[in-house]
């Protein structure tokens, strides 16, 4: 019994002791959100960067404070600067850029940096990565965790079909030619699925590029629902349900996709990135990871999380959160998170580390992501962005439902999101 | 006096603060909130999703309630009698209602996914091909009412149960012995008798099926467009994620009204036929 006190006493000694020498120590107090899209051990690993980052930088301390989803991450930040109490510097999806800075939230990048070095250093990742970032001429987003959508397939299913395992369609034509040798006739198996519910807009992204029209411009102020190639874009989607029969009809979940693929139910799946290393663990069957096909062009949207730097900050904790996102995002540290996330390298010098050399030259699915960057554009974003986003959403679902055509759902929206944006042009 | 102090500053304040937050204008760093009277409630005339939330709503409302109470009372009358493994099949009726809505909406996601999922492959055993559930506008709703009616039976069941154990056997043996029938005795004495409970359930039914939402975050999101949307999901989607709070408050306002009017019918209209007399 007593011993239990003494012991307790210890201990809450301790604990005051700890405290007083951290806030003691430290000139800079940096509060962080970040978010988890993926679920897992992540937390871990971001803690594990931000408390190494801390050994290194002792007079800055660093809360790094886990805030749930994207949504939930945003929200929170969102609420702290309401009642006053700020972080100085979070993680939040890449394409809130425009609510940040409609809110009046976040300070751009090129006014915090100040040596020609830093200067350099905004220019040092890959150029697809930072078009979510980048608006009305400046940075207000560094890319952290970031994906794209890749296409896995089934090879033993390629094998079974007649098929090269090594050869995975690279165009439309291909994808529907192979889709149908994979389709079983008695509904067994798929040729390929493409989840529609969720994140519709992002998967149409993709389509879109390859059909060689983006889905907004850079100021965020203008959409392209209804042009031509994205109608066309729309159409195949459809086709592909409703006339090559390579893929059911209806919604596709996006939750039970990846189950699908693993119990052979489709052969092809188009997913993001995150899902590579839970595929590569729970795969029966030898698979293989692809660039989506292309129609005009190949193309795909990225995907993920952002650095920003709120506005409500002194200049000394400008600093501090600039010296901490360049440490999180440094090439060492990028390798080391995209090797135990699945998350890309946010930079060609990522790529350039031994440790991800390595990685790579083992299990070159890795880089499948990386030499895709190449043809890669923005994800959805505009201001207004979650009614924009919906309004697509809604019109991706009735046209693949079968409640309206192409043209008139693509109209439609883009007559909601120019309703939306036309305050902002 | 604390509880009127809780219930001034968690429910009537922030009401009233609602009703007011409807008559603003969104408010941005470079437009300020203004005042705009009934604006927020001529858009949602026009809003064609929210008409579209508040009819799936309604039929959510008629397919779910009369289905979950027969349900109920018939489960009740079942377990109320001597049956071997008695409290075994009562913790059995009770069990989906223990389960957090979000745990029960991802087991029957998984039930609901075609060709793999339990409902298809049950159906392919009888030669039906697989359906697509929640990617059908038309199947979409149903298949989230079943799952909702066999989440809140249960929870319904447990009130009956009760009431059905405050009823004196005496009066069973009385119709008994005047002869009559099983169904008649239902009828005529054990359903009137019945009647608080029925009452209790019904507003708690017709509460529930506006508040909860909790499964659409993991089922469908509310598509496929908008096919599932419930107007709550749609006052969370509004406020979260499109930041429209001043809209959203005014769609509040909208469900508080709907709620009060329908628990004030039902105390009112109800009231006189529910005490046996």
């Amino acid at each position: 019994m007593f011993k239990g006190i003494k012991w307790l006493f210890i201990g809450v000694m301790a604990t005051v002791l700890l405290m007083a020498t951290v806030t003691a120590g430290s000139a800079t107090e940096l509060t962080m959100y970040y978010p988890v899209a993926v679920g897992g051990p992540l937390t871990s690993v971001v803690d594990g960067i931000v408390d190494d980052f801390m050994k290194k930088n002792p007079d800055i301390t660093v809360k790094a404070i886990y805030a749930g989803n994207y949504n939930d991450a945003r929200i929170k930040a969102l609420a702290a600067l309401k009642s006053g109490q700020p972080a100085q510097l979070s993680v939040m999806f890449s394409i809130d850029i425009y609510e940040m800075i409609e809110q009046d939230a976040i300070v751009a990048f090129d006014d915090v940096v100040e040596t020609a070095e830093e200067k350099a250093w905004l220019d040092s990742f890959y150029p697809a990565l930072m078009e979510n970032g980048r608006t009305a001429g400046k940075t207000w987003g560094i890319p952290f965790q970031r994906s794209t959508i890749v296409m896995y397939y089934n090879k033993d299913a390629f094998r079974a079909a007649g098929l090269d395992p090594d050869k995975p369609p690279a165009t439309w034509d291909e994808l529907v030619a192979m889709g149908k040798k994979l389709t079983k006739p008695d509904g067994s198996q798929w040729g390929a699925m493409i989840p529609s519910t969720g994140y519709p807009y992002w998967m149409f992204g993709a389509l879109t590029m390859q059909n060689g029209q983006v889905l907004m411009n850079e100021n965020g102020d203008t959409t392209y629902f209804d042009h031509p190639s994205v109608v066309e874009a729309l159409q195949f989607w459809k086709d592909m349900g409703e006339k090559h029969r390579i893929m059911p009809k209806g919604t596709i979940e996006w939750g039970t996709l990846r189950q699908n693929f693993l119990e052979g139910k489709t052969a092809i799946m188009w997913h993001s990135t995150g899902n590579l290393t839970a595929v590569k663990e729970n795969a029966k069957f030898d698979f293989g990871v692809a660039m989506l096909p292309a129609s005009k062009r190949r193309g795909t949207p990225t995907g993920g999380g952002n650095f920003y730097i709120f506005k409500k900050t002194s200049s000394a904790e400008r600093k501090a959160a600039m010296r901490l996102i360049k440490f999180m995002t440094s090439p060492e540290n990028s390798a080391e998170w995209s090797m135990k996330t699945g998350y890309m390298g946010v930079s060609p010098a990522a790529y350039e580390t031994q440790k991800l050399k390595d990685y790579v030259k083992g299990f070159p699915y890795a880089a499948v992501a990386r030499d895709q960057l190449q043809y890669a554009t923005a994800e959805l974003s505009t201001y207004q962005t979650g009614r924009v986003r919906k309004g697509l959403d809604d019109a991706i679902q009735a046209t693949l439902t079968g409640s309206k055509t192409p043209e008139a759902a693509l109209k439609e929206a883009q007559a909601q999101a120019d309703r939306l944006l036309k305050q902002y042009r | 006096m604390p509880a009127a102090i809780l219930l001034i500053a968690f429910t009537h304040y922030p009401t009233v603060a609602t009703v007011i937050d409807s008559l603003f204008s969104k408010a941005t760093a470079i437009r300020p909130s203004r005042f705009v009277g009934v604006l927020n409630y001529q858009r949602m005339l026009d809003d064609p999703i929210f008409w579209k939330v508040l009819a799936n709503n309604a039929w959510f409302a008629l397919g779910t309630i009369p289905t979950s109470i027969a349900l109920a009372i018939l489960m009740a009358l079942f377990v109320n009698r001597s049956i071997p493994g008695r409290s075994l099949v009562r913790m059995a009726y009770f069990t989906p209602t223990v389960l957090p809505m979000i745990a029960v909406a991802n087991i029957w996601l998984f039930f609901y996914t075609p060709d793999i999922g339990l409902i298809d492959q049950i159906a392919s055993w009888f030669g039906f091909s697989g359906h697509n559930w929640l990617g059908d506008p038309t199947t979409v709703l149903p298949a989230i009412m079943v799952m909702t009616v066999w989440k809140e039976a249960g929870f319904f069941m447990i009130f009956y149960l009760a009431a059905m154990q405050n009823i004196p056997p005496e009066l069973e043996e009385a119709s008994q012995l005047e002869g009559a029938t099983r169904w008649y005795y239902f009828r005529r004495v054990m359903f009137p008798l019945l009647m608080p409970t029925t009452l209790f359930v019904l507003v708690n039914a017709v509460l529930n099926s506006f508040k909860l939402v909790d499964h659409l975050f993991v089922l469908t999101k509310g598509g496929p467009d908008n096919a599932s949307n419930l107007l709550l999901y749609y006052i969370f989607e509004t406020a979260f994620s499109y930041f429209e709070t001043h809209f959203a408050a005014a769609l509040t306002v909208v469900l508080l009204i709907l709620l009060s009017v329908m628990a004030l019918l039902q105390f009112f209209l109800l009231d006189k036929r529910v005490h046996y007399r």
